[in-house]
């Protein structure tokens, strides 16, 4: 029972973490219309900067507030200055050019930090357990990260359903051309919406620095469940995205967890080992088939109909 | 007037095909040199740096040339460099590999074109045994040896129960595999995790906590083995279940790693503090031209190029006597920093074990130290498999 709660907690901390990367993927595609696979490489920019500004000011937390404006500040820059050609255009162009994109931040990162990758130490009061029920230990450090994913994830709530600016990214998730007709600086609100989705990329990469190294590509593959969680979720949907990445955390990890030893009943321990990542990974895809045929639209779309 | 052109022209290039004699002797080298595994690819390279140096940088007076490339840690990648040395570069020696599975694609092209393979890490099973080749050989020890070493320890010390843990790919699977043949307790469960892309081993490592075993053995070289270490310790399993490891704490990964693999032990066939000359010099020099020392990825490396020196001295630079140069080889006549060793018929060394510990030294620093020799002229238990004899 311990052992399927302390999964679970797993599962939820991975999920909270795609939560994050797919909420900024999600915004910008629902109201920038912009497939942006350059989101891995600000995810992988977030870490880069963490992982500078903590050797610089020898503090975890100096380090990720600095990383997080400073992606911030890249999102914003690199919205200005390489996307704006893009908009209105074919999907396609938008996935040649942020294609493009991410060679150029994978070429950036070999020059400025050299080919080998960094690594970002934890602070010593966060590397040892603590002991949620008697019995059940768990990081500190992954408690963490679930705890900054659900305040963010409560802030972009608030943002979204209680401010004017969340008005005005609902009104643009629903429909562009009348948020723009009514006289709304779409530009501005553009270059703030990617600002924000790079800072919430950035803040997933440096919160996993820690945990996993920090290198070249780090956020090719993470990038790929991010998109598969934004289809599930419903694009445009902040709700969806945080149900569907939750859902796709849990399975990806229970699935781990369980299904090497449901399998090793019927294969040989060797080759439950290497089917069972598989099968866990092939169930994440065959769920977002299924939304796919059964609801297309996702699971919570945004354009409330 | 245009014959006595030629003429000079074939007079001249009469005069100068004697000087082809000093065609030099190239050596291809196959490492990682990017990505995160770049640390041990740079380690090797420094190394045999070093020994190339400590020879004056020629062999039986031919001048050495080394070309270094990259196989980014996929097999793919290995098998397309391998080519391009062979074919493009006509190298006389291919040398170094750190993974298993890179070598195992590359194997079959360079022994092919009858080039000298010389593994500087990587052992797997295969080559000792049913792919043995005339043209391979190995400076460091089939994947096997040192997880059976470790197991051998884990009798010695008493410890009845193990969990294993490793990576899903040939190396990690001899490397339990090696632990079970020696080990006379109980393997209360094994995990293979995927291999490169898996770093998160939360899951496993409930699963560990679930199974409460006397102990852990790991595999996890290079990064990976840093944050295996840094979640062992997250999760509080350290002070709780002691850990047993085979490559995933040395030179490279212990100052990412530092405090937290204080006390963990590891078995090794070279340890930076061998007591003899080469390896004292070996290890004086590279501390002194890098500031840190060098891991026994590198120790392999420099005996790798101590190996191919001792045959081309033995041929006087004529490498075309490749049945000379492969006796010589076989002899392991050369000073070797993990101290003297033989090879088996499978050209895979019988050799020493010994425990590795992480203590503290005098100056406050991490250090590996070797503690006791687990085991004396160790041998693979593949080598039965392979037909040659000699």
């Amino acid at each position: 029972m311990l052992l399927f709660l302390e999964q679970c907690l797993n599962g939820l901390q991975f999920g909270l973490l795609l939560f994050l990367l797919a909420a900024g993927l999600t915004l910008v595609f629902g109201i920038m219309d912009l497939v942006n696979l350059a989101h891995g490489s600000l995810y992988m920019m977030g870490a880069y900067f963490a992982a500078t500004f903590t050797a610089w000011t020898d503090s975890f937390v100096a380090g990720a507030l600095l990383a997080l404006l400073a992606t911030l500040l890249l999102g914003m820059i690199l919205e200005v200055v390489a996307l704006r050609p893009l908009y209105g255009r074919d999907h396609l162009d938008h996935v040649l050019g942020t294609f493009g994109l991410i060679l150029f931040f994978n070429e950036l990162v070999r020059i400025v930090w050299g080919p080998a990758g960094l690594s970002l130490p934890l602070p010593t009061g966060l590397i040892y357990p603590v002991e949620l029920l008697p019995g059940l230990f768990y990081p500190t450090y992954r408690i963490v990260i679930i705890v900054v994913a659900l305040v963010v994830a409560l802030f972009l709530y608030v943002l979204v359903m209680h401010t004017r600016l969340g008005m005005l990214i609902r009104a643009g998730a629903s429909n562009r051309e009348m948020t723009g007709a009514l006289g709304i600086n779409i530009n501005l609100l553009y270059t703030l919406v990617f600002g924000l989705g790079a800072a919430l990329a950035g803040l997933a990469g440096l919160m996993q620095a820690p945990i996993l190294t920090v290198q070249i590509g780090m956020g090719e593959n993470i990038l790929i469940l991010a998109f598969v969680v934004i289809i599930i979720g419903g694009i445009g949907s902040i709700r969806g995205a945080f149900i569907a990445a939750v859902l796709v955390g849990l399975i990806d990890t229970v699935g781990r967890a369980f299904l090497p030893d449901l399998l090793r009943l019927v294969l040989s321990s060797r080759g439950a080992s290497t089917v069972a990542p598989a099968m866990s990974s092939m169930m994440i895809y065959l769920l977002m088939a299924i939304v796919l045929v059964l609801r297309p639209e996702g699971l919570f779309p945004a354009s409330g109909k | 007037m245009k014959q006595l052109l030629m003429g000079t022209v074939a007079l001249v290039a009469l005069g100068v095909a004697p000087a082809a004699a000093q065609q030099p002797v190239k050596i291809g080298f196959i490492s990682t040199f990017s990505g995160p595994t770049a640390v041990i690819g740079n380690d090797m390279r420094n190394s045999f740096e070093i020994a190339l140096d400590h020879l004056g940088r020629k062999m039986a007076g031919k001048p050495v040339e080394v070309v270094y490339e990259d196989d980014q840690q996929k097999p793919e990648v290995g098998v397309q460099k391998s080519q391009k040395l062979i074919e493009s570069d006509k190298v006389d020696f291919v040398v170094g590999f750190i993974w298993s599975n890179v070598l195992l694609a590359s194997l079959k092209p360079i022994v092919d074109s009858q080039t000298f393979l010389i593994s500087a890490n990587a052992g797997p099973s295969q080559i000792a045994g049913e792919q043995c080749s005339p043209f391979f050989f190995s400076t460091s020890w089939q994947n096997d040896q040192t997880p059976q070493a470790m197991g051998e320890y884990m009798n010695q010390k008493g410890v009845k129960t193990a969990f294993l843990m490793g990576p899903n790919y040939a190396a990690g699977k001899d490397m339990l595999t090696g632990v079970r043949f020696t080990f006379k307790g109980q393997v209360v469960g094994e995990e293979l995790t995927r291999w490169p892309d898996q770093l998160d081993f939360s899951t496993e490592l409930s699963k560990v906590r679930a199974a409460k075993p006397d102990s852990v053995f790991v595999f996890y070289p290079g990064a990976a083995g840093v944050q295996f270490l840094t979640q062992y310790v997250q999760s509080g399993l350290k002070g709780q279940i002691p850990l047993y490891t085979a490559f995933t704490i040395d030179e490279t990964t212990l100052p990412l790693q530092k405090d937290l693999a204080l006390g963990v032990p590891g078995a090794q066939e070279w340890v930076n503090d061998l007591p003899n000359e080469a390896n004292r010099k070996f290890v004086a020099d590279y501390r002194a031209k890098h500031q840190k020392g060098p891991s026994f990825y590198g120790a392999q490396s420099y005996d790798a190029a101590n190996l191919v020196n001792s045959a081309v001295v033995a041929v006087n630079g004529d490498l075309n006597k490749k049945d000379a140069v492969r006796d010589t080889m076989r002899k392991a006549d050369y000073a070797s920093v993990r101290g003297p060793y033989k090879y088996g018929n499978n050209h895979f060394p019988i050799q020493n074990f010994y425990l590795q510990d992480v203590v503290k030294d005098a100056g406050g620093n991490l250090a590996l130290k070797t503690v006791t020799t687990i085991v004396k002229d160790s041998q693979d238990k593949f080598h039965d498999r392979c037909t040659m004899k000699w």
